[in-house]
């Protein structure tokens, strides 16, 4: 549906978009990559010439270089798996008939308005802490003994406060999936003879498959590069230094450019194999 | 056809809904609650908390001790002031996308999408320097275009599947009327398209306004919005639980009342315009 | 004036060729239907003209001025949509008078046409109201509406009447006629439906598989098909066509005749056969008949009433004037 006059019109207005993007990712991604192959320490002597790949081996050699790969993968796998089982179940309770539903709803999304600082800060001190904090009042009053979470399992602490950051994105697009479900579908199907959990396997499920992928397609993207909630909250120790928290810190807090930028192109290649894996399945799914 | 539901069933669905609805939004309750206490009565159990007297002290002390208004400024003109360079940027791009696709089309969005997937530590340093060699750190306009540029692939995905709900059609009459392509996009698609954009906006208002990669990183005093006035409370001070509250609900009200106020347009800016 | 050329027009999506190598003249004031089944090109054809697409090659010449090039904008082409395409967030006042406005018309003059043609189409009382308040039929005249405010060398109707129930359609067609008469104006029209085209064309433009099967008036159509696609296209029931020694005996490949070309009689006539559905719709009768020795079931209509019923004994008379004769590549053997 398009003319020559509208088509080179279009190539024109896209221009500044793909510009701009183009060289946000370039510019950048050329520094980086020349940083990696120099020894660079601006606080120590500066840019002390080409090193090949050393920074490269000594960056995969380190022995925090694979944990976090895992730690990165671990907490991506971990919220999402959370977010999206907690979420078909919370968009499934939503859906149904209730008494201030506008309300509850408000409720539910309001940790996505929480910024990520003030979210880390609030969870780390204000729930967790062992001491003061409201969960640990909780199972002193049930006569427990209250648990450090951020030391104790740390992991899991992040995630969970990831995932309460990530739940009402992931159960609002859930819902807004099951409300256009077609209610004459689900009639057919009762006639049919199918229950609620047959239902619920062949007609619902199905029915947010594209929900769903938009759910992982977005959450991966945010979650690969999670960090502000580990900075605040553990500063990368008890394992759960992420690959971006370790780039970081080479980068940052050891003021070694050339070996931070050897990891950051690790890390650019480790999203764009997760990248690549999830436009293929997001490719299709996303085309109706 | 709707369906009478029994009033018991109805009660049990909104008892469980609420009850998970106030786990989930319970430490901002909570924090609420202990913002205005006094700091020695936020660290009792939550029955003595509940109890204590009421105080606005904690966000007097709050604003005294590091400027809340000029931060409450930065983080409003950051996260405005990016999404509408984005909306300008973003527009053209999404008409040409949504009424001239071509094979390439769908290849282009997801590479705009997969450059959010770039780990934005692996070319801060570069970033940084060149903010140092061009006078933009700690400066609102620098920031400015690096907010903008990091949202603007989620800007054009987004308007792309607005634009695509309108028919084609509709822009063919108007170029049959005699409108030039500036007066298409001015007359007829942006009047249309108003709550998809109006949804654009929100969302992208507030994932600037969160956004703490880059607002922690270049900024230091001048410029430095809510996300980084809130960092300075996690060294050991603020475990002063009142202050740290009081500190949580200022950074994250006027966001929570702009969503709350806004709650159908951002629902639908919330789904990414991805699911209808 | 609305004369419209094309000249050896080609259109190709990819490898697809839509409309293959096409010559045909537009007089200025005709009313042209584009007729054909869905997916013949009609519609790309009159997208072609109207600009809002490109031609492969070949020239569209309007009012003697090559407009092969020029926008949409600015060939002074009006155009009825399907979906109407209204501006649904301005009033009809405004839909009206929005190509005045790009056209840079003075407020005094924009108002004084808009008010014009809201008279002509009676929708006076409905200025101030959005496009989503409208029935279909008042929807469809504000799409004229906007159409004839411009004064256009011609008018592009695309299957204007598909969204309208059967009852409105009718009306509307009339209206559109009687506009045709009074402005006087080129209209060229789009539609699939055969009897759109007999009733409001002084040329029709049968249309299949992005060739020009025929052209010519109305009745030229009806009593002279050149081929067994235009035969079979125009004309309701369909013509009856009948393969096989009856069609030998006149030397022709396949021959054919109109159901309302054929008498019926319950004692004598050439072709003996048993009724299978009668259609009893007051003023006629469709009957379907099936005869012996014919391999077709042949349709038959009878003015009104003739108290037939299922499974009675008929035979049929074609009227030997009336029937067409086609060889073996199915065109018409005078």
């Amino acid at each position: 549906m398009a003319t020559r006059h509208s088509r080179s019109a279009a190539r024109l207005m896209m221009a500044p978009a793909v510009v701009l993007l183009l060289g946000w990712m370039l510019v950048p991604l050329v520094m980086t990559l020349w940083f990696s192959f120099r020894k660079y320490l601006p606080l120590r002597g500066g840019d002390l010439g080409w090193v090949g790949f050393d920074n490269y081996a000594s960056f995969i050699r380190s022995s925090a270089f694979w944990p976090s790969v895992q730690v990165t993968l671990t907490l991506v796998v971990g919220v999402l798996a959370i977010t999206l089982v907690v979420g078909v179940l919370l968009a499934l309770l939503l859906d149904q008939p209730m008494w201030g539903q506008g309300i509850v709803r408000i409720l539910v999304i309001a940790p996505f308005f929480v910024m990520p600082t003030v979210s880390a800060l609030v969870w780390k001190n204000i729930m967790m802490d062992p001491n003061n904090g409201f969960l640990g009042h909780l199972w002193r009053a049930v006569g427990l003994q209250p648990i450090d979470w951020l030391s104790q399992a740390s992991m899991g602490s992040i995630i969970l406060i990831v995932s309460w950051e990530w739940l009402p994105f992931a159960t609002l697009i859930l819902l807004t999936a099951l409300q256009s479900l077609d209610s004459e579908q689900m009639e057919a199907a009762e006639m049919d003879g199918a229950g609620p959990l047959a239902r619920f396997g062949f007609i619902t499920l199905p029915h947010l498959g594209r929900a769903i992928t938009v759910v992982i397609l977005i959450q991966t993207i945010f979650l690969l590069s999670i960090f502000a909630e580990i900075f605040v909250t553990t500063g990368g120790a008890f394992g759960t230094r992420t690959l971006t928290y370790l780039i970081y810190q080479r980068v940052l807090e050891s003021q070694n450019v050339g070996l931070g930028s050897a990891g950051g192109v690790y890390a650019i290649i480790l999203a764009n194999i997760v990248a690549i894996f999830l436009m293929r399945i997001v490719g299709k799914n996303l085309d109706a | 056809m709707a369906r009478m539901v029994s009033t018991r069933r109805k009660t049990i669905n909104t008892v469980l809904a609420w009850g998970v609805g106030l786990i989930i939004f319970f430490p901002i309750l909570w924090i609420t609650v202990l913002s205005f206490k006094s700091e020695g009565d936020a660290i009792r159990t939550p029955i003595e908390v509940l109890t204590a007297p009421w105080t606005l002290e904690s966000y007097a002390t709050v604003q005294e001790r590091s400027n809340y208004l000029k931060h409450f400024w930065n983080s409003v003109i950051l996260s405005v002031g990016s999404t509408f360079l984005g909306l300008l940027v973003a527009v053209p791009a999404a008409w040409s996308m949504a009424f001239v696709p071509s094979k390439r089309t769908k290849d282009i969005l997801m590479w705009m999408l997969s450059t959010k997937m770039l780990p934005a530590v692996g070319v801060l340093y570069p970033i940084y320097l060149l903010f140092i060699r061009m006078g933009l750190l700690d400066s609102r306009l620098g920031l400015t275009i690096v907010l903008m540029l990091i949202n603007l692939p989620i800007i054009v995905w987004m308007l792309y599947t607005y634009f695509r709900e309108i028919p084609g059609e509709i822009l063919e009459a108007a170029r049959m009327d005699g409108a030039g392509l500036r007066e298409e996009i001015l007359y007829v698609l942006t009047p249309m398209a108003v709550p998809g954009i109006a949804s654009t906006v929100l969302l992208n208002v507030i994932l600037a306004w969160n956004e703490a990669f880059w607002t922690l990183n270049l900024t230091a005093a001048t410029a430095a919005p809510l996300t980084a006035f809130i960092a300075s409370y996690s060294s050991p001070e603020g475990l002063f639980y009142a202050k740290l509250s009081a500190a949580s609900v200022m950074a994250i009200a006027p966001i929570l009342i702009l969503g709350w106020f806004s709650q159908k347009q951002l629902v639908r800016g919330l789904t990414f315009g991805a699911v209808k | 004036m609305g004369q419209i050329l094309l000249e050896k027009v080609v259109k190709r999506f990819g490898d697809v060729e839509v409309i293959p190598p096409l010559d045909l003249t537009i007089e200025d004031g005709e009313f042209v239907v584009f007729v054909g089944p869905s997916g013949c090109g009609k519609s790309t054809l009159l997208r072609l003209i109207a600009g809002l697409e490109d031609v492969t090659s070949g020239r569209i010449v309007i009012d003697g001025k090559d407009a092969t090039n020029i926008p949409p904008a600015k060939r002074s082409l009006a155009m009825v949509f399907q979906s109407y395409a209204l501006y649904p967030h301005m009033s009809v006042r405004k839909n009206i008078a929005f190509p005045l406005r790009m056209a840079g018309f003075d407020k005094a003059e924009i108002d004084r046409r808009v008010a014009a043609a809201a008279d002509v189409l009676n929708l006076t009382p409905y200025l101030d109201r959005r496009p989503g308040q409208l029935s279909g039929g008042q929807r469809q005249r504000v799409a004229i509406g906007r159409a004839i405010v411009r004064e256009p060398a011609a008018f592009l109707f695309d299957e204007p009447l598909s969204n309208l129930d059967a009852a409105l359609r009718v009306g509307m067609r009339l209206e559109i006629s009687e506009l045709h008469n009074r402005l006087k104006t080129t209209m060229i029209y789009v539609t699939h439906d055969q009897v759109e085209a007999m009733t409001m064309a002084d040329k029709i433009v049968v249309l299949h598989a992005g060739r020009i099967e025929q052209v010519g008036s109305p009745l030229e159509l009806y009593s002279r098909p050149r081929n067994l696609f235009v035969a079979g296209f125009i004309g309701s029931p369909n013509m009856n066509f009948i393969t096989g020694p009856e069609a030998d005996k006149l030397n022709a490949a396949t021959i054919g005749v109109r159901p309302e070309h054929i008498q019926v009689s319950t004692t004598e006539g050439r072709w003996k056969g048993t009724v299978g559905v009668a259609e009893h719709l007051g003023s006629d009768t469709f009957l379907h008949v099936h005869a012996t020795g014919l391999a077709e079931t042949i349709t038959v209509r009878a003015s009104g009433e003739v108290g037939l019923r299922h499974g009675d004994t008929v035979w049929l008379t074609p009227e030997d004037d009336k029937i067409h004769r086609f060889d073996s590549n199915g065109l018409r053997i005078e």
